[in-house]
């Protein structure tokens, strides 16, 4: 330990043992305990206590104290446990201190113990305590182990878990030790204790109370889940007959913990040496409620070794609700739907009919556990795709009211369904997810139809729109290429042609979320299908490009973040315009370029301004037609922009832009030496031709660090190095170093190291650094630059940056200091915080 | 308790209640879809319009072609447009005490009532109501009288020639009754009979009942009654909205505990969100606009215009619309304007404080004063001087069979880059644009009707849980396009009862108790004794006195002592007999102890003059519907035990009559 530390320490456990000062700040009282783990991980706790006599007082005069906060004493118990999981220190304190704070004449039967904070920390002092075999025997002398079954019906949640875990691990350390690799289920070959809790277990399996059974179930999850000695097998051979007992009564009491408990076992090692488990699976399936089930479904097909009937039952669960539903809505008899022809089971339609909540929580529960099933590689096998899909689109058109079931229960259903936007969510979701495998053309058909429907429908609210157009993003992306032609199918862009006056409605509504999700779908949409000619035809022949520039006045910032996105990436593929007259190309593009430069000035928001600049830096990227034409003055002017802008996220990311253009100049990172400008690979067609002149050839460093400060990069970074957000700081130290790194290989140009303009450079960044950012660099010479970049010391401002903003005031040493401190100025100042 | 239903239209109500010795129309709605049939009157001459075809039998006979012209397949009724009345025959008219309005679209047919059935009583509505109502009357008397028409078709109405006609005019109901619209003198003389009243204000009619209006969230003004005597409550529920749009929130909870809950005026597009169709409305329009198209929206002058220009006042900066014009256009919509921003204490709570603020309520005030809408008496005059495209205007009549609508029709439908957007529920878009097909313009639906839909019924009968439910035969089934929807159909328990035109129905109460009052002198003069713990009786001799349905018990007067040696008697001197009363008897009688007891003569009262001192040993009990028969066989004696009378049967032995009428005595309290 620190000696400054040992020397603050008997003050502090002073103070900690005064009723009269207390401690305010309960984090200061973890972080003390945190440190202590440390150290103790460090070295010795006996060697720590004897050269710290102060610490064991502390304990000694928590115990004596009437009136001393129940956080302190929590404190102390939890103290206690750090130093005595060490044995030898065990030993040390066993005698007198443990057994009067962890047994009975401790706090145990005192007054403190009605506070959560006191049981909790004793508790966790056992638990951290509880490492060696003296531990255990220390445990069964002071009783504590029927303390802690009766902690686990705690009235306080936290108190009542930790019980339960602190079982677990008492459970494991004493299996661990002489008895670990003996899994009979006999228990009179298993330690005392260990008997003790299984005995427990065994009696609260079989109690009637509920709340019990939970406990029990609760506990035998977490043994199964962490603890991984073989005796865990013989466990599971003595309690299973106890767990399918369960099973018997109806209800079945504590489904969930249950169904918890089960999936923990079959991900354990028990399945390999009991067949059983898949047997009490089954059973377990057939006998909770369709609802109760679909989480033990789900978990059954997850797992990677489980034998294919129970996946095939498991299956049938998860499908059960949507086969009813596809059945109740048939208007004749239809091919064999979801169960390969068998009836939809009584008690699931009974589930769906007997109320709104039951039915949507059942549909919106098999939806989301089939969605999730879907992407896995161990789904089951042959996913019945085709099924699945008219089962959305049914579930869809009930809600949206445009099915007419002639069947009882259809109407019925639909009565329930109309209007419901969380199962419109939830069947849209699952959708989007079965979008990644195929279908019948019919059925591909009509989820577009239905989609369709969804993104007209008045009546679809801005979430379910939401949905919709994500769904809609992922059928089409999906959808299969002509074969031998790299456009769009017919079948897409005729679904195209009715989709975009539909976008552009929704472009146009009252509802700024619509509009977004509009903006964002479109953005999608032209990213992945930018150069596609179908795509570029309907879209260019729509109004949807001239709206959405428009969007970019919208009243809403999202809106017109979400537009100037949109823009960007329609003018990168050409799309914005309409065919440029011949005598002025790219008119239009270049009054966007404006218009955007506009908002990254005048945007009162962060949200619209953030996008113009990842804009900006994709254009720039990408080497758009725009940016080539000049892009040292576009560059110039963003940087410009960007240096002034309050929000930190604009001037990262104009780092980030003046980093792809030293990229542009210099070379890639990692590269040492500018001699090649990489191209963008995932660039649009047509501006690639067009990339930076001065890039290529690429010039030589001298001429590139003209360049750099033609268009005052350095002043940018120099400003955001001593920014007052640290990642703005931290990336322009990182670029500052690239640039250093490109050019110190590349022998010195000119050196002006003690020309004058050095000088008085350096003087400004010494005043910026002390916060005066006021004065101007002015122009740079490149030479004076280099200098400037060799004296500053930038690897050790990037570890100064690397360091939390707090890691002075993080020490021990501070920790302690500064909690004295409180104390002592607590009395005068209470309002004072910390 | 009866109700006659005279109209057949949900929403536009009329029915009368009989209710203890009152009569009381709820509403006098009148159905325009009638006009639908007949051709749009132009305010300038159409071309179009009249070089259309005469109508002409398959026989080729065209004696019907004056009044009948043909137009893309359908035929309509060249003539003065006619509405369909509410039935007057069901019902003398001239006996209606007092007319109940819910709100301004239910009151078209006043002057029809009351002008011309004999009616002499009042008409009860909110001041909006009447105000609004004025407009809406004043501006249809316009849109028709403007446009004066020559000729006026009857031909067609004869029943064998009707039978003859295509659809829709050949299925058309009751066309003898229909009639002309009203002139603007019968409008006021209506109008003169209305007398104000506010939201909770109580109303005594006649002493029988009182009748109260309760904010109803539909309209400015709108309001549901409640008609109740002591001891009964009817619920009228016309036209109510549960959406936050500009008037005050509905009044639920006023509406517990009725006995029968009489629904009306439900939403007319149950499928449709009025959230969804502004947004629908919105979009459109803007989508119009910027591709250089006009929209027209017919509309009435007040009501969702108000929502939609408060909407668009949010909107069109957003959309970029701030150039675009926008006008109003109708007789009345500079009152309108004004009306809504006046009438602040019927406006929702929102409303209300911004006029303490002060500023307007409506933020059309803004629209109007930054010329972005301009309204206009008519298309003539200032309105063609400004008119400027492309524009959104708003005007009417939402039939599309009159008003400057019909102007913009013909002037627009032409063009498809020009819409027109319908967003008034009353009438079939479809069957609006009929006579002016074929349309270039594009037509969009976006019905906006705030009127509760049927689960909002649904909630609001859970909270209010009337004992009895009365609505229109059409909201006890889903509507015929949508036969699977069951959940577009009104579902209480008991079932609701439903009505049609033309139907009277029993509503099903009896009324059990009359309030009686007592004056203090004879309720001073009680001497209550109790009977049970906690129950007191009194017998009380007084004369009941009834005047305007109320009940007074008052003392009896006293017997007037003979004056002089005149002994005459009037009639009204009649005086109730004080003669010494027998005591009143109370209790019922156990038949077993009551056997036993005539069986054992040990328990037999002491009647001395009697030597028989055995007890009855052939008795016979029988159960019956309404209590027991107790047969004495030998002494032929019956005794009737019911449970509000007890009659000894016995032909010629009196002392044995006594003996047992004493014996039941025993079992009873005597006081």
């Amino acid at each position: 330990m620190d000696p400054e530390c040992s020397r603050l320490l008997p003050a502090l456990c002073a103070v900690l043992a005064d009723p009269r000062q207390p401690v305010a700040d309960d984090t200061c009282l973890e972080k003390l305990l945190d440190w202590f783990t440390t150290v103790t991980e460090a070295g010795s706790s006996l060697l720590l206590l004897q050269e710290n006599p102060c610490l064991v007082e502390l304990l000694f005069r928590v115990l004596k104290s009437q009136d001393l906060s129940s956080r302190i004493l929590s404190f102390s118990l939890r103290l206690a446990g750090i130093f005595a999981a060490q044995e030898d220190c065990f030993q040390y304190l066993q005698g007198e201190l443990l057994p009067m704070l962890f047994g009975e004449v401790g706090p145990l039967g005192g007054a403190a113990w009605t506070a959560p904070a006191v049981r909790s920390g004793w508790i966790q002092g056992l638990r951290t305590l509880a490492q060696h075999p003296s531990a255990l025997r220390f445990l069964a002398a002071c009783g504590a182990v029927d303390t802690i079954f009766s902690l686990q019906g705690d009235s306080s949640l936290f108190v009542a878990s930790a019980a339960g875990q602190l079982l677990v691990h008492i459970l494991d350390l004493a299996m661990r030790g002489p008895a670990e690799g003996r899994c009979s289920p006999q228990a009179c070959d298993w330690p005392a204790c260990a008997q003790k809790i299984v005995c427990h277990i065994e009696d609260s399996l079989c109690s009637i109370a509920t709340p019990q059974v939970t406990q029990a179930l609760n506990v035998l999850t977490t043994v199964f889940g962490h603890c991984h000695g073989l005796w865990t097998q013989g466990l599971w051979v003595r309690l299973s007959p106890l767990v399918a007992r369960l099973l018997e009564k109806d209800p079945v009491p504590a489904s969930h913990s249950l169904v918890d408990l089960l999936l923990s076992v079959a991900r354990s090692s028990v399945p390999s040496s009991d067949r059983g488990l898949w047997e009490t699976l089954a059973q377990t399936l057939s006998h909770l409620s369709p609802t109760q089930a679909g989480p033990l479904a789900l978990g059954i097909l997850k797992l990677q070794d489980c034998p294919q009937a129970l996946r095939t039952q498991a299956f049938g669960v998860l499908l059960q609700p949507l086969a009813c539903v596809l059945e109740a809505a048939a208007q004749a008899p239809g091919p064999p739907g979801l169960l390969g022809g068998a009836a939809g089971d009584p008690m699931t339609v009974d589930v769906l009919l007997c109320s709104k909540s039951a039915c949507v929580g059942l549909l919106c529960c098999a939806l989301t556990h089939l969605g999730l099933l879907q992407p896995l590689p161990q789904r089951p096998s042959p996913w019945p795709q085709a099924p699945l899909l008219g089962a959305a689109v049914t579930v869809l058109r009930l809600c949206s009211g445009s099915v007419a079931p002639t069947s009882d229960v259809g109407g019925r259903l639909c009565a329930i369904l109309v209007g419901c936007g969380r199962v419109q969510r939830a069947a849209l979701d699952f959708l989007g997810a079965l979008s990644q495998g195929a279908g019948p053309q019919e059925s591909v058909m009509q989820v577009f139809s239905v989609l369709l429907e969804y993104l007209m429908s008045p009546e679809s609210s801005s979430m379910v729109l939401k949905k919709a157009f994500q769904a809609t993003l992922r059928w089409l992306l999906s959808s299969p290429k002509t074969p031998g032609c790299c456009d769009l199918d017919p079948r897409t862009q005729l679904f195209l042609r009715e989709l975009l006056p539909v976008l552009q409605k929704r472009l146009c509504s009252p509802c700024w979320e619509v509009r977004d999700s509009g903006l964002e779908f479109l953005t999608q949409m032209t990213r992945h299908w930018g150069g596609q000619a179908g795509f570029r035809q309907a879209l260019l022949a729509s109004e949807v490009p001239e709206l959405t520039k428009q969007l970019l006045q919208d009243p809403e910032s999202y809106v017109r973040a979400s537009a100037v996105t949109a823009t960007g990436q329609l003018s990168s593929w050409g799309l914005l315009a309409a065919p440029a007259s011949p005598e002025r190309p790219g008119a239009q593009q270049k009054s966007l370029l404006v218009e955007l430069l506009h908002v990254l000035c005048a945007d009162s928001e962060g949200f619209p301004r953030r996008a113009v600049m990842q804009v900006f830096t994709e254009w720039l990227r990408d080497g758009h037609a725009d940016v080539a034409e000049d892009p040292e003055r576009f560059v110039a002017r963003v940087l410009q922009a960007a240096s002034r802008d309050q929000d930190w996220e604009v001037r990262a990311q104009g780092l980030e832009l003046a980093l792809v253009f030293l990229g542009r100049l210099l070379g890639p990172r990692g590269s040492h030496c500018p001699c090649a400008v990489a191209l963008p690979e995932a660039a649009p067609p047509g501006t690639l031709a067009q990339a930076l002149p001065e890039a290529a050839p690429p010039g030589t460093l001298a001429q590139a660090l003209q360049v750099l400060c033609r268009v005052q990069l350095f002043e940018f970074a120099f400003r955001a190095l001593f920014d007052c957000d640290r990642p703005v700081a931290q990336k322009s130290c990182d670029l500052l170093l690239f640039l250093r790194a490109k050019a110190a290989p590349c022998g010195s140009p000119q050196e002006a190291g003690d020309s004058p303009n050095v000088a008085s450079v350096e003087a400004t960044l010494q005043r910026w650094q002390a916060g005066e950012q006021g004065q101007p660099l002015g122009y740079l010479e490149p030479g004076a630059v280099m200098a400037v970049l060799r004296s500053i010391d930038l690897e050790g401002l990037r570890d100064t940056l690397a360091e939390s903003s707090d890691h002075v005031e993080k020490s021990p040493r501070s920790l302690l200091q500064d909690m004295l401190a409180a104390v002592g100025v607590l009395g005068e100042n209470e309002a004072d915080c910390y | 308790m009866k109700l006659y239903c005279l109209s057949g239209h949900p929403t536009l109500p009329c029915n009368v209640l009989k209710f203890k010795s009152t009569t009381v129309m709820l509403d006098c709605g009148l159905d325009m879809t009638s006009t639908l049939n007949f051709l749009p009157l132009p305010l300038v001459q159409s071309p179009r319009l009249s070089n259309l075809p005469g109508w002409s039998l398959k026989d080729g006979n065209a004696f019907l072609d004056k009044e009948l012209k043909e137009c893309s397949g359908h035929v309509f009724v060249d003539s003065v447009p006619e509405f369909c009345l509410p039935e007057t025959e069901l019902i003398d008219l001239s006996t209606v005490d007092v007319i109940l309005i819910s709100n301004y679209h239910c009151m078209m047919a006043l002057p029809y009532i009351t002008e011309h059935t004999g009616f002499t009583g009042t008409v009860y509505a909110t001041e909006p109501t009447v105000q609004i109502g004025r407009l809406l009357m004043e501006e249809l008397v316009n849109f028709i009288e403007r446009v004066p028409k020559a000729q006026s078709a009857s031909l067609w109405k004869n029943k064998d020639i009707q039978r003859l006609l295509p659809s829709p005019l050949k299925d058309a109901v009751e066309v003898s009754t229909w009639r002309r619209c009203y002139t603007m003198q019968e409008v006021n003389s209506a109008l003169s009979k209305i007398q104000l009243v506010g939201y909770s204000q109580k109303i005594e009619l006649f002493g029988a009942v009182q009748v109260t209006p309760l904010s109803s969230g539909y309209a400015l003004g709108s309001s549901n009654w409640i008609i109740q005597s002591h001891y009964e409550k009817v619920s009228y529920v016309s036209g109510s909205s549960l959406l936050t749009t500009h008037p005050q929130p509905m009044d639920q909870a006023s509406l517990k505990n009725s006995d029968v809950l009489i629904l009306t005026g439900l939403t007319q597009i149950p499928t449709a969100n009025p959230d969804g169709m502004v947004g629908e409305f919105c979009s459109n329009l803007a989508l119009t606009v910027r591709n250089g198209g006009n929209v027209l929206v017919p509309c009435y002058p007040s009501g969702v215009i108000y929502d939609l220009l408060e909407c668009l006042y949010q909107y069109i900066d957003s959309a970029g619309l701030s150039s675009i014009p926008f006008y109003f256009i109708s007789p009345v919509a500079n009152s309108s304007l004004e009306f809504s921003q006046i009438f602040a204490e019927w406006l929702c709570h929102n409303k209300q404080t911004k006029v303490y603020l002060p500023e307007p309520p409506f933020p059309h005030a803004e629209l109007i004063q930054t010329n972005k809408l301009k309204h206009y008496p008519s298309i003539h005059g200032d309105f063609s001087n400004d008119f400027r495209q492309p524009c959104v205007v708003f005007t009417g009549h939402p039939s599309l069979r009159f008003g400057d609508v019909v102007h913009f029709m013909e002037l627009w439908g032409k063009s498809s880059l020009n819409t027109v957007i319908f967003t008034e529920p009353d009438f079939s878009y479809l069957e609006a644009l009929a006579p002016y097909q074929p349309l270039a313009m594009k037509c969009i639906y976006c019905p906006i009707d705030t009127r509760l839909n049927f689960i909002q019924v649904s909630k609001l009968l859970k909270e209010v849980q009337p004992l009895h439910v009365v609505c229109p035969e059409q909201y006890t089934q889903p509507p015929p396009a949508q036969s699977h929807r069951m959940n577009l159909m009104i579902d209480c328990q008991p079932p609701a009862m439903s009505y049609r035109r033309a139907e009277v129905l029993a509503l099903p109460f009896k009324r059990r108790y009359e309030k009686i009052e007592i004056m203090p002198e004879l309720a001073d003069s009680l001497v209550p004794m109790e009977i049970k713990p906690g129950v007191s009786l009194a017998t009380v001799s007084a004369v009941l006195h009834t005047k305007d349905n109320k009940h007074v018990l008052q003392p009896p007067p006293r017997p007037a002592q003979p004056t002089g040696g005149k002994k005459r008697k009037r009639a009204s001197d009649d005086i109730p007999d004080c003669k010494v009363l027998k005591p009143l008897l109370s209790g019922s009688i156990p038949v077993d102890q009551f056997v036993q007891t005539l069986e054992k003569s040990t328990h037999r009262p002491p009647v001395p003059f009697l030597l028989e001192q055995h007890g009855f040993s052939d008795i016979k009990v029988e159960d019956t519907a309404k209590g027991h028969i107790v047969l004495l066989q030998e002494a032929e004696t019956l005794i009737q035990i019911e449970e509000d009378s007890t009659h000894i049967i016995c032909d010629n032995d009196e002392m044995l009559r006594v003996r047992l009428r004493d014996l039941v005595l025993k079992f009873l309290q005597k006081f």
